[in-house]
């Protein structure tokens, strides 16, 4: 592929952002600004909202994205391999297969530290 | 045809704008920002390369996949140790982070 | 200018605004989302490099985990809003002096070294290129990177679980 493959992506980013730019301009412009409390209250689907919208993630949230930010590369390198993997021959499954026992080795290590449980 | 001095240019400006913030901001994953745009202008000029001077060879985008591999674990590991310093010293600004100060 | 050429211009001044916003905006999850623009501007460049599959693993990892990850980093330690600490260190003003002074000394080498270029060919390293070179030349080092993801991945949840408690 060549550049100008991408040609109707950007065509259709910059599509994307005028589009958007220009509603929230023509909003901003037209629309009329009359502020009470009611309005400015976060919307919670009709109730009153209770406490701070801000709560603190719970730590968990975080341990999953390590887990999956982690097995994104790792699918990042086989992918190289997937495309092509009949041509490749026996020595690439061989290292594939070494590649996913090591990343296996953690992936246990998760399981059994209970990184994958949610309690 | 983009010569390839524009894509250096490009790449030694964000090197330095991630320098800068490494240097200059005061919250651990700001600077961690900083460090992982540093680390894309490298694979920008590991890219540029290959593909201006070293046409053919598929040498600079297999680099850059693996820096990409490094980036991806400096993040998790730099953020979960920025984690453990937030709630063992309920702040994560480099400053007051000063165990080791005697 | 040919069209690429102002691609480029529009590309590189996003990844240009996207940093300064980064290292400059006050609140740090406005600089994460200035960091995204950044990030999403260099997998254009990849584009025109010829690099689609970097482009691909940019948007993934990147744009994708990474930003994801320093999201959630920044909801978890964030202190609830209006506690406004200041964005820059007491160094700063020698940090800026560093990084301008080695922007100008970088800008001029890159602009006067006479690039040993190569004939333009037409683009090689489609992803079954980059598979046989992973497999090839590459495999220790392929090899290895599991190993790092792998201690990556122990030490990330073991120091994880010291935060946790």
């Amino acid at each position: 592929m060549v550049p100008a493959d991408f040609l109707p992506i950007l065509v259709l980013i910059i599509v994307a952002v005028g589009m958007s730019a220009i509603a929230i301009a023509l909003s901003a412009l037209l629309g009329p600004h009359k502020s009470t409390p009611t309005k400015l209250m976060p919307y919670e689907s009709g109730m009153v909202p209770v406490g701070d919208a801000r709560l603190r993630f719970s730590i968990r949230f975080f341990v999953v994205a390590i887990l999956f930010i982690l097995f994104d590369v790792e699918a990042i390198f086989f992918y190289p391999w997937a495309v092509y993997f009949r041509r490749l021959g026996l020595f690439a499954l061989i290292q594939i297969v070494v590649f996913v026992g090591i990343l296996f080795v953690g992936y246990f290590y998760a399981w059994r530290k209970g990184a994958l449980e949610w309690e | 045809m983009i010569p390839l001095t524009w894509y250096l240019v490009l790449s030694a400006v964000l090197f330095c704008i991630g320098l800068y913030g490494v240097l200059a901001r005061r919250n651990a994953i700001a600077i961690l920002m900083g460090a992982e745009l540093m680390l894309n202008s490298a694979n920008i000029n590991l890219a540029a390369f290959e593909r201006y001077v070293a046409a053919g060879s598929v040498a600079g985008q297999v680099f850059v996949i693996f820096n990409i591999a490094v980036a991806a674990a400096e993040a998790a590991v730099g953020l979960a140790l920025i984690l453990a310093i937030y709630r063992s010293r309920d702040t994560v600004s480099v400053e007051e982070v000063d165990l080791l100060k005697g | 200018m040919s069209l690429t050429q102002a691609v480029f211009i529009l590309l590189g001044g996003m990844a240009v605004l996207g940093a300064l916003g980064m290292v400059t905006l006050r609140n740090l999850f406005h600089s994460a989302l200035a960091m995204i623009l950044a990030l999403f501007s260099i997998a254009g460049i990849y584009v025109l490099l010829e690099a689609e599959f970097l482009a691909v693993v940019q948007v993934l990892v990147y744009v994708g985990a990474i930003a994801m990850l320093i999201l959630f980093g920044i909801m978890l330690t964030r202190d609830i809003v209006g506690r406004a600490s200041a964005v820059r260190n007491r160094q700063w003003p020698l940090a800026l002096a560093v990084s301008a002074g080695l922007l100008a000394v970088l800008a001029v080498a890159l602009v006067r070294a006479a690039w040993p270029l190569a004939t333009y060919a037409p683009a090689q390293g489609g992803v079954a290129d980059l598979g046989l070179a992973l497999m090839g030349p590459y495999a220790l080092p392929f090899e290895v990177a599991s190993v790092l993801l792998l201690v990556a991945m122990v030490g990330a949840l073991i120091i994880a679980r010291e935060a946790r408690e």
